[in-house]
């Protein structure tokens, strides 16, 4: 654990009455790269997402989160949104979930409520237009407008978010947790159901966003393409814990994990386990 | 050319036609079942006790026949008007036309409402129904706040109503209570501070409060709850605070109510006769109409008020988040949104706009009872919002004034008057399902103002 982590998993496990879906899982997110969690279906994967971003709260271990000044904060004691608020981690989800009545604009700026919040000074001094707010709510359109036009939807700004294509639809919602400006960037399954093309266009957004925002990013993926060509790091889970963990070309050719992929059966995969300890 | 629109619509109606005529010949069959007992045949007991009976078939003709009719004529409407993707038979040009008209209608409205006491000054009718249009044009936006914006199910809106009536008639009565020590024994006393004629003007923003109050009381246990359990919940506290002022004599006098609550104050000024009327200095005879116009224009600054500060709130920060509830709370959360006060202030903010309403209610009325407050008043609101199209101001005000105006209307006709109601709002959700104006403007805008279609905007779960 010399590496500089943004985010460290430590023994972490989760329990669903007698299903134990994360069991003593350890791992580290370094700060400003790109951490990917693999692992075949079931895995354990959005358990662990859903327990570092507070929708779930973990049987047992600890989730820490060092801010670049040193700040840290014990994610397993926070609840809800205050993950967001106070630890600024930000997710999006498998399933996407915009606001998909609102526009792609409203989008981003709902998702800057809370400085805003603070702007309108709880609401009053919007309420009576004060100066102060309306510059607030000028520079949050900006923002709105600047991440618009790096994810290439600021035609569609005005279009509800429900009528975009799916794949617009992904990086809006990518977007949207930028917009609140973490530390921490939790995307689960960002590439799920694009094509060759918006893969791409996705992995270069998120390099994009390392390098001129400095964002630590978590993922989860399927898509090994995307996963081989951004990860720093690579953390690979099967049933609940971790069976491996390295740079991609490392993880790609270790044994263990081609098994989990390619489903061997039991005994194999123990004989598999023991060759490689 | 012109042939070819006529058509297309003949070729794409052409499989509807079957389908409606099975349709209509099943509704006729159970129609036959039904009536062929009901109105086929009458039976009564003849003179010597037995039993007499004759038929009626050419009633019964006219029934089935009726109901042949009109699900044909049900049907045709549904394909044409409809909310599904069939040909529309109102050209470009009129659909651009009525655009613009709708435009028009939010100011056209307001100037009418404006010169409303001017126009019928003599017809005393018109004044007090408008009064009463007005207020539930105010309760539907109060209530908008909570149903349209934040999709939180309440059908205990009647609750804050009651409180802002109530607070307002029995502090006015009393006086507004405070403490004060003294060196008698118990050294503590409480004592009344009479308002006089400031009554109204103080206590209308005091009933506000205590409303918003209660309001936050009932968030708090409910927001945990959705959909219809929400809606359950709610509804209990709409009784619980009904049954409270009707059992609880010795404060609220019970079912006999309060009376005698004083009637509000130019600024001050009352609007009685005698020297020191409003009549009298500004030197006109007195009438008790100029009571009614400034009720009137009372109502609709209050109603204003609401709608304003709607609008206002909606591009705020806390509006927004109030919308993004409705869509989705648990992205919500993950961006950070306290759901919990996003909640509790949608509530307080839709109580305090009821409690307003209420001690307005109060002062019309001089007296009150709770049964003023039954859940029928609670229906009827959301009934208009509903009808207005969730989140829609124009909307709302459009169903208040064809729900209460609509109502009044249909009065010649007796005792049709509840089965032509319900017909026309029957007609109105085949035709309109998410209300009269369904579709969403957008809060902020880089470029096109354009309004979203209420495929997409969601109704809330909770």
């Amino acid at each position: 654990m010399s590496a500089d982590h943004i985010l460290s998993v430590d023994h972490l496990s989760m329990r669903f009455g007698g299903i134990v879906a994360v069991n003593d899982l350890s791992f580290g997110a370094e700060r400003h790269k790109i951490t990917a969690l693999i692992g075949p279906n079931g895995a354990g994967k959005t358990t662990v997402f859903n327990c570092i971003t507070g929708f779930y709260k973990p049987t047992s271990g600890s989730i820490r989160l060092t801010h670049d000044d040193g700040h840290t904060i014990q994610l397993e004691r926070l609840n809800d949104f205050r993950i967001s608020k106070q630890a600024k981690v930000a997710r999006t989800f498998q399933n996407i979930r915009l606001f998909p009545g609102m526009t792609a604009l409203e989008n981003l700026m709902v998702a800057q409520h809370n400085a805003l919040m603070r702007a309108s000074g709880l609401t009053l001094l919007g309420l009576i237009g004060a100066p102060s707010w309306r510059v607030a709510e000028k520079a949050a359109i900006d923002l709105a407008r600047t991440w618009l036009e790096r994810i290439g939807l600021l035609d569609r700004a005005d279009d509800a978010a429900g009528n975009l294509p799916y794949g617009d639809q992904r990086r809006l919602e990518i977007a949207r947790a930028m917009c609140t400006e973490p530390a921490l960037l939790c995307l689960d399954e960002p590439a799920a159901g694009l094509n060759a093309r918006e893969s791409a266009a996705l992995s270069e957004l998120l390099l994009s966003i390392r390098a001129n925002q400095g964002t630590s990013i978590l993922l989860i993926e399927h898509d090994m393409s995307v996963v081989m060509e951004i990860s720093d790091h690579v953390v690979v889970m099967d049933y609940g814990v971790k069976i491996a963990e390295g740079t991609p070309q490392h993880v790609r050719d270790d044994p263990r994990v081609i098994a989990a992929y390619l489903g061997a059966d039991e005994e194999e995969a123990i004989a598999v386990m023991e060759s490689g300890t | 050319m012109s042939a070819n629109p006529a058509a297309a619509m003949q070729t794409s109606r052409a499989p509807g036609v079957a389908f409606i005529l099975k349709k209509a010949l099943i509704s006729a069959l159970v129609a036959l079942v039904l009536f062929s007992l009901m109105i086929g045949v009458r039976t009564e007991a003849g003179s010597d006790g037995q039993l007499t009976y004759w038929t009626r078939f050419g009633d019964l003709a006219m029934m089935v026949a009726t109901v042949f009719g009109g699900s044909i004529v049900v049907e045709l409407l549904r394909q044409w008007w409809g909310p599904v993707g069939t040909v529309r038979i109102v050209p470009p040009q009129v659909t651009s036309a009525l655009s613009l008209a709708g435009r028009l209608v939010a100011p056209v409205l307001l100037i009418f409402t404006f010169l409303v006491p001017v126009i019928f000054y003599n017809e005393r009718y018109i004044l007090d129904l408008g009064i009463l249009v007005l207020t539930y044009v105010m309760l539907g936006w109060g209530l908008n706040v909570v149903v349209g914006l934040a999709g939180l199910l309440d059908l205990g809106y009647v609750a804050f109503y009651a409180v802002g009536a109530y607070s307002y008639a029995l502090l006015a009565q009393s006086g507004i209570p405070y403490p004060h020590v003294s060196m008698v024994p118990p050294f503590v006393h409480v004592d009344f501070l009479q308002l006089g004629p400031w009554a109204f003007w103080v206590l209308l923003p005091v009933s506000g409060i205590l409303a918003a109050f209660w309001g936050v009381l009932l968030g708090f246990p409910v927001l945990r709850l959705r959909g219809d359990y929400l809606a359950i919940v709610t509804l209990a506290f709409g009784e619980i605070i009904r049954l409270v002022l009707l059992n609880w004599q010795s404060v609220t006098g019970g079912p006999n109510g309060v009376s005698g609550i004083p009637r509000p104050t130019m600024f001050g000024i009352p609007l009685s006769p005698g020297d020191d009327g409003l009549a009298f200095k500004l030197g006109i005879e007195f009438s008790p109409t100029h009571r009614i116009v400034f009720l009137f224009y009372l109502i609709l600054a209050l109603a204003l008020l609401t709608n304003w500060v709607t609008i206002r709130l909606r591009r705020l920060p806390i509006g927004r988040a109030w919308e993004a509830l409705r869509e989705d709370e648990v992205a919500c959360r993950a961006l950070g949104i306290n759901t919990t006060t996003t909640k509790l202030t949608a509530f307080a903010t839709g109580a305090m706009f009821g409690g307003l309403a209420g001690a307005f209610f109060a002062t019309r009325q001089g007296f009150i009872s709770p049964e003023s407050f039954t859940f029928h008043e609670s229906a009827l609101v959301l009934a208009i919002v509903v009808l207005g199209g969730m989140g829609s101001q124009l909307g709302v005000a459009l169903a208040a004034l064809a729900m209460i105006g609509g109502f009044e209307l249909f009065r010649g006709l007796d005792q049709y008057r509840m089965l032509v109601f319900g017909m026309a709002m029957v007609l109105l959700m085949i035709w309109r399902p998410r209300g009269l104006i369904g579709h969403r403007a957008p809060t902020v805008f880089l470029e096109r103002n354009q309004a979203i279609s209420s495929d997409l905007v969601k109704e809330g779960h909770g």
